[in-house]
């Protein structure tokens, strides 16, 4: 057993070889830092003005995330969480592990408005069904996909964001009736799968006409693939969203080079590089706009949201009904 | 049983040490994230009903890869074709494939658009319904079947040429054959095969949820995922670990009950040949096994490569440098698993508190690894930065999660060896390192070979603790891949795959190749 010490000599030797400049540790999720994620431009696009050394860890999803700085507790190294979403907010508000950001987000464009002074978003998205162009009889609402034999992908709530995100949006639609829709939709669901990744798999395989992902998806395919054969089907009870925010540390050790990232995150620096890397909306509109091919992309008329207090209040409630109504 | 000579002292403290290790890297970690856990709300009837489906579809996957394995095994054990080493060597791939790339293959074949659906389809019959419990099965089935009948067929090959010999100037016919000398090797090797694979089904998370088909398939690996990342509830996390504990005890008593000791004895190490196995009948039975079993196996591979090969030569150059840190890990792993083995299958061997130490075991595949991942990290935390040990950690728990597989690999080997040659030795005053060399580790060469390929390949596709530690820089293979998913890359994530199934294919074939150095078979 003696590669952890060697290891930790390792660790040693590379922490003096940057003692010079101040490290910005930011905890992630995994698909953030990837090598196709916004990761690697947002850390050279920082490291150009701050005099730092950014460096990101990556921590599984969202959930993930949250589980790890909560394991860590008050002596966690993270000075800055990036990645949860409104449904995380309020556990993660009640470690009382962050601080106060300070930074003027009077700029942000989301479609709901935004106050909180502890988490700052990046970016946003709707959650949605996306389906090949030519899918006959596409629903355009729960009731009429629970009605059709259209089948679908989903993801468990219990170990995925989107999952989770769908769970709210059926209950943000319908309250009470909530459990009805789900049995309804028992017929339409294929399989429900651990991830994102699987589900969205499971659809490009043609083992269903419709996973639930998000409106931006098709975008990647166009601009990516120059594939304009996916598209998200727009439900008329309105579209859940995801927000993704950010938050500093209480402990952080660099508090004001925290702030400066916060401050970094809503320039145009960050915002353009969020479209065509995490194909989500940027929470600030860059001066230059959105990509070329957004433009083909639905644009729900109803932005539904809880708020993050009422998100942590039913979420147990609504996960019961999700389990009643499939497990039968 | 007479008792055994025990030519090498140093053997048996070695074993008793690698036993307290496992049990250490168990037993630590689970107290961790006891001791971490704030007020539990404790197992509900949601929990229970995931322990019992956990249970249930495990026997049934164990129940249906060993029931099929032994008579494919007895297939590949009696009959010369060309291309049977090739196809031993590819039975190894399905237990090694990320669960993704694994299922997205089996759907290739048996999925809605799969090439069974669309010929029932042509045919005017309702299309194959591979969603609920029947899809976890034949997932399980496809992920061990191979495994199960490695195990079984070593035990066959473990049979001394010489007592075929025998049986034929006896005029023995087949049936004979399988009541004297199959049925009682089948005894010792199958029920250690079966408590593998019935432990590796019952952490299945991926797999059952996604094939199972929703929350009726929730396993208790799930459960663990819910109350750890959804409710936070590390007591009950825990408490599920424990649970996992307590269903490996419970199997490995039941299993070390069922097993009989070996008698087959030992022969001069010669070719075997069937003389009783050439009758038509016994011949077609053969060929329509193996060639049913082949065509199971291999369809959902044949899937993963087509879609693969057009992606590869286009890899982003991430994927090769994670390529290098997996085979290197892989190569570290299949060391090191062996290394801990090979004195716990002499301890085993030797009949000293075998139950114990074959529950002890199976323990490391047995327990969550997202628990134990945790329980590390919160033990390892203070000490070493997390991101710096995700390789040496990995690697570690890599070697623990394979040591059952090559202790299964490696325990009827030892046994026949001390039991031939253990006296032998004795009398000749033969030290420990010379026993080693000269008696032990030469009749070891196939198992080792296979146990060392076995360790190496899983550590390759193994996706496990690294998802826990690791920084943006030090992903492994499968860690890329998933993240290529991730990234909606679904044509490179099938070329990072099919570069996976091949590495790990190639691991598997060095080092089993390499333990058949000179063998007939």
């Amino acid at each position: 057993m003696r590669s952890p010490i060697f290891a930790s000599g390792l660790i040693l030797a590379a922490g003096m070889a940057s003692a010079d400049a101040p490290v910005l540790t930011i905890y992630t999720y995994d698909s953030f830092i990837s090598d196709w994620g916004p990761g690697p431009q947002v850390e050279a696009a920082f490291e150009e003005s701050c005099g730092c050394d950014l460096q990101f860890v990556g921590a599984g999803d969202g959930a993930a995330l949250l589980a790890r700085v909560r394991l860590e507790g008050p002596a966690t190294e993270a000075d800055i969480v990036l990645g949860l979403d409104t449904n995380l907010i309020a556990a993660a508000r009640e470690t009382g592990l962050f601080a106060e950001h300070g930074v003027d987000a009077t700029g942000l464009t989301l479609p709901v408005a935004w106050e909180d002074s502890q988490f700052l978003p990046y970016d946003w998205g709707y959650f949605a069904f996306v389906q090949n162009v030519d899918l006959e009889n596409a629903p355009t609402s729960f009731i009429e996909l629970a009605a059709s034999d259209v089948r679908i992908v989903i993801q468990d709530p219990r170990s995925s964001t989107p999952g989770l995100g769908l769970l709210m949006w059926v209950k943000a639609a319908y309250g009470d009736r909530a459990g009805e829709i789900w049995e309804g939709l028992t017929d339409n669901i294929v399989t429900v799968t651990p991830g994102w990744s699987e589900a969205y798999g499971l659809f490009l395989e043609g083992e269903a006409d419709m996973v639930l992902s998000y409106t931006t998806s098709p975008a990647y395919h166009l601009i990516a693939e120059g594939d304009a054969s996916r598209t998200a089907a727009a439900f008329d009870e309105g579209h859940y969203m995801q927000i993704e925010v950010a938050g500093m540390v209480q402990n952080s050790d660099h508090p004001d080079l925290a702030r400066e990232f916060l401050a970094f995150m809503l320039s145009d620096a960050f915002q353009s590089i969020i479209p065509t890397t995490n194909w989500m909306y940027p929470a600030v509109l860059p001066a230059g706009g959105l990509p070329e091919g957004f433009e083909t992309l639905i644009q729900p008329e109803t932005a539904l949201l809880f708020d993050p207090d009422t998100a942590a209040e039913i979420r147990a409630e609504a996960l019961e009904e999700w389990r009643a109504a499939l497990s039968q | 049983m007479a008792r055994r000579a025990f030519p090498i002292s140093v053997a048996t403290w070695a074993g008793a040490a690698v036993a307290g290790l496992v049990l250490v890297v168990i037993a630590l970690p689970l107290g961790a994230v006891l001791l971490r856990a704030d007020a539990s709300s404790g197992l509900g009837p949601a929990d229970w009903a995931a322990v019992r489906f956990t249970i249930w579809q495990a026997l049934l996957s164990a129940a249906i890869s060993v029931g099929v394995a032994i008579p494919v095994a007895r297939a590949l054990a009696r009959r010369e074709f060309r291309g049977r080493r090739a196809l031993i060597a590819l039975m190894g791939a399905p237990f090694i494939l990320p669960v993704i790339v694994a299922v997205l293959g089996l759907l290739a074949v048996f999925g809605r658009q799969g090439g069974i659906s669309a010929a029932l389809r042509f045919l005017g019959l309702p299309e194959l319904e591979i969603y609920g419990w029947q899809g976890v099965v034949l997932a399980h089935v496809f992920f061990n079947l191979p495994l199960a009948v490695r195990l079984i067929l070593q035990g066959w090959l473990a049979i001394p040429a010489e007592r075929f010999r025998l049986a034929a100037t006896l005029g023995f016919t087949s049936r004979d054959i399988a009541r004297h000398m199959e049925r009682p090797m089948l005894r010792n090797v199958a029920p250690g095969a079966f408590l593998v694979i019935f432990l590796i089904s019952t952490t299945s998370f991926a797999v059952a949820l996604t094939l199972g088909g929703g929350p009726r398939a929730t396993t208790v690996e799930l459960a663990i995922y819910q109350a750890f990342l959804f409710e936070f509830d590390l007591g009950r996390a825990a408490l599920l670990g424990l649970v996992q504990v307590g269903i490996c005890v419970v199997a490995g008593a039941l299993v070390i009950w069922g097993t009989k000791p070996n008698i087959a004895g030992t022969g001069l190490d010669q070719p075997v040949a069937r003389w009783d196995a050439q009758t038509p009948a016994a011949r077609i039975l053969d060929a329509v096994l193996i060639s049913a079993a082949t065509l199971f196996l291999l369809l959902p591979l044949l899937a993963v490569v087509t879609r693969g090969a057009g992606a590869i030569a286009g890899l982003p150059p991430a994927i090769w440098a994670a390529a290098l840190r997996s085979i290197v890990l892989s190569l570290v792993t299949a060391t090191l698993s062996v290394g801990l083995a090979l004195p716990m299958a002499i301890l085993i061997a030797r009949g000293r508190a075998r139950g114990l130490l074959e529950t002890i075991g199976a323990l490391s595949i047995a327990v969550s690894p997202l628990v134990i991942g945790t329980g590390l990290f919160l033990i390892l935390r203070p000490v070493v930065s997390p991101t710096g040990a995700a390789l040496p950690i990995t690697g570690l728990v890599n070697a623990l999660a394979a040591l059952p597989f090559v202790l299964r690999a490696l325990v009827p080997g030892v046994e026949q060896a001390e039991a031939g040659y253990g006296r032998l030795a004795l009398s000749l005053g033969l030290n420990g390192p010379q026993y080693l060399r000269h008696v032990l580790l030469p009749r070891l060469r196939r198992p080792l070979g296979f146990g060392a390929g076995l360790a190496a390949a899983l550590a390759m596709g193994d996706l496990g603790v690294i998802t826990l530690f690791a920084a943006p820089q030090q992903g492994t293979l499968p860690l890329e891949m998933y993240r290529l998913m991730g990234a909606y890359r679904t044509n490179d994530a099938a070329g990072a795959a099919l570069l996976l199934l091949t590495l790990s294919l190639g691991v598997f074939w060095i080092f089993d190749r390499g333990g058949r150095v000179n063998a007939a078979t």
